[in-house]
């Protein structure tokens, strides 16, 4: 079950990649950092609100603070080079870590449980489940409805889609690309702190915890082909769970190395994803 | 001597005025960090090689530190007696690569020799890195940048979790590294002068190294691969052992690096395997000029120099990271580099179009 929930992250994380991915072709290094300031805003806001306040608070935080971080240094750039981006986005990250670092201190914070506690669990068809790991999955499959209804049935859901498949043609078509790019910060601003939120009464939060989230993300991300987020959330569960078998073979304190090692190797061996296609891949820009 | 030496020489002055000045103003334990700081420095010109001459991105380069420092921590203090009767541990005896010392009370430990046990951990760093470069060299922009993130994670995460490398606390007690009679790479104080020196001549050593390179057919070939590797390879230069070769150059001065200072300092933790301590290798590669060895080595010198006095204080990570953000959103080629004025003017009279890929 501890696969599951942190399959569940691990796919937010990555479906916020494709999103910034798929409007700009730039992968955003900060995207870890979005779940944690999630967790973090809502820990803080349920000191003096109720639970679901805070956590719309801590989205809409935290969605603020993608757009800000986009309008301040990404949308003046003309035609930023790919190791130029990467730069930018990992020195967003830091600044947005020792930013914690500074409000929240090391501690180790969580959520309480969205219903019932710790200890509460129900038979699921004979195995234990508790009602956090449900809410986790529930709200990752309401996130994955919502985001394709979005693309495919509203104005700017399709603008997006224009702007990813051919960026001047839907410019001269009206759309304003740099607006896009900002909405598209937004959007995987609001969905990481959705994920942090949903996720940190079981796996908790600290100041660092974006980091790890980032490259289990981007790993998941490429496992179901970058760009592609129905895929993404069927590579997230099966990293989850991957990773939570390799407890068994190995100390836990490897668990983190060893979905990189997944990593470098799909890498090396199949960078289009195992539900992508290669020769699609090839024409990317990386 | 030919031009390119000059700035050497000026450089050895300003290491050995340095030297003078703490000396005549009685502020020797500045050495201390000055040391430490030439050995991060190793790091850097060999990183700059990698980033600004081959055009290879790398965040995992303290990955290749922690690596050098600490197999050599490793062999250097595990305790060799217990195994004293097996085949291997008598052959490595015989061969003269061990060194005994009392311990605490008064029996034998039996160690690597520290010169054996640097050549072993350089070794491994090359192994290591052929088997890493060549397939992630193959990658190209986020992809390599992930790759190696990727990479030193791992490193760390190996460095954290295992019981036999110190996990959390690291490794302790490292023996100093002789150089020659009398003279060995340790942390006491009645040592600091001579290890200020020879920290510093390895780096200008290095520095000597790399410089020729680059002006030489080998320098060109990266040149023109970074400009233009397709290019490159239809002239028939080839791009991929070339690369392949900077990376594992760069993974051993890392490496050596890792080595020496860990000996200086006595002992490697885990966070000197961070991803933190990658990024900040980078981020003063950028501000150096990227392809600027000169830039990069001056930078690490004066930005290792702050923070290892702790002038920066708890902003330490963050303002590497202002840093970077800052050279790659105002001066993406690097801070210092020839063209800087002519790219302010171009930027300020609204024209700066023309960037570089």
């Amino acid at each position: 079950m501890a696969g599951i929930t942190y399959g569940t992250i691990y796919a937010i994380v990555a479906i916020g990649f494709n999103i910034i991915y798929n409007a700009t072709g730039i992968i955003n290094f900060a995207q870890g950092e979005f779940v944690m300031l999630g967790g973090m805003t809502a820990v803080t806001l349920s000191g003096f609100l109720p639970l679901p306040l805070a956590v719309l608070g801590a989205v809409a935080v935290t969605l603020v603070v993608g757009a800000v971080i986009e309008v301040v240094f990404i949308r003046w750039l003309h035609k930023p080079s790919v190791l130029r981006m990467i730069i930018i986005t990992i020195g967003i990250s830091i600044l947005i870590r020792e930013s914690a670092l500074h409000i929240w201190g090391e501690g180790v914070r969580a959520l309480p449980y969205f219903t019932g506690t710790s200890e509460t669990s129900f038979n699921l068809g004979g195995v234990y489940v508790s009602p956090q790991v449900l809410w986790a999955v529930g709200v990752g499959a309401v996130v994955v409805a919502a985001l394709t209804a979005f693309f495919n049935y509203t104005l700017p859901g399709r603008q997006m889609r224009a702007c990813s498949a051919n960026r001047d043609a839907a410019r001269l078509c009206g759309v304003n690309a740099k607006n896009m790019v900002t909405l598209s910060f937004m959007l995987s601003a609001a969905i990481g702190a959705i994920g942090g939120c949903v996720v940190c009464p079981i796996t908790y939060v600290q100041y660092d915890s974006g980091t790890p989230l980032a490259i289990k993300g981007f790993t998941v991300a490429i496992l179901g082909g970058l760009g592609n987020s129905t895929a993404a959330v069927g590579a997230g569960m099966l990293l989850g769970i991957l990773e939570s078998f390799s407890i068994w073979v190995l100390p836990a304190a490897y668990k983190e190395a060893v979905s990189i090692f997944l990593l470098l190797v799909i890498l090396f061996v199949r960078p289009s994803g195992l539900f992508g296609s290669a020769e699609a891949a090839r024409l990317k820009e990386f | 001597m030919r031009a390119r030496y000059l700035p050497v020489a000026a450089f050895a002055g300003i290491i050995i005025a340095i030297q003078l000045t703490t000396h005549f103003t009685e502020s020797a334990y500045h050495l201390t960090q000055l040391t430490m700081t030439a050995y991060y420095s190793l790091l850097v010109v060999g990183l700059c090689m990698l980033t600004g001459y081959a055009g290879q991105i790398s965040i995992g380069h303290a990955g290749f530190f922690a690596i050098g420092g600490y197999l050599s921590a490793f062999l250097t203090t595990h305790n060799l007696v217990p195994h004293q009767g097996t085949a291997f541990v008598s052959l490595l005896k015989k061969a003269g690569l061990l060194a005994a010392r009392p311990d605490l009370y008064g029996g034998e430990i039996l160690n690597v020799h520290p010169w054996a046990a640097c050549l072993a951990a350089i070794l491994a760093t090359v192994i290591i890195a052929y088997l890493i470069g060549g397939p992630v060299l193959k990658l190209k922009g986020h992809y390599l940048a992930m790759a190696t993130l990727g990479f030193g994670v791992i490193i760390y995460r190996i460095a954290l979790g295992t019981t036999l490398l110190g996990a959390a606390d690291g490794i302790s007690d490292v023996p100093g590294f002789p150089l020659a009679s009398g003279v060995e790479i340790t942390g006491k104080a009645s040592m600091r002068v001579p290890n200020y020196y020879a920290a510093w001549g390895l780096v200008i050593a290095g520095m000597v190294l790399l410089l020729n390179l680059i002006h030489s057919r080998v320098g060109r070939a990266l040149a023109s691969i970074h400009g233009a590797e397709d290019a490159a390879e239809a002239m028939g230069i080839p791009a991929a052992r070339y690369k392949l070769h900077t990376f594992v150059l760069s993974a051993v001065f890392a490496s050596l690096a890792g080595v020496f200072l860990t000996h200086y300092n006595g002992g490697i933790g885990p966070s000197e395997a961070s991803v933190m301590k990658s990024v900040r290798y980078v981020a003063i590669v950028a501000i150096g000029g990227m392809a600027n060895l000169w830039g990069a080595l001056s930078m690490s010198l004066v930005l290792n120099y702050f923070s290892l006095r702790g002038y920066f204080g708890s902003y330490d990570d963050a303002v590497f990271g202002a840093i970077l953000i800052l050279i790659m959103l105002f001066a993406p080629d690097g801070l210092l580099r020839r063209h800087l004025f002519d790219d302010m003017k171009r930027m300020f009279s609204g024209d700066a179009d023309q960037e570089a890929p």
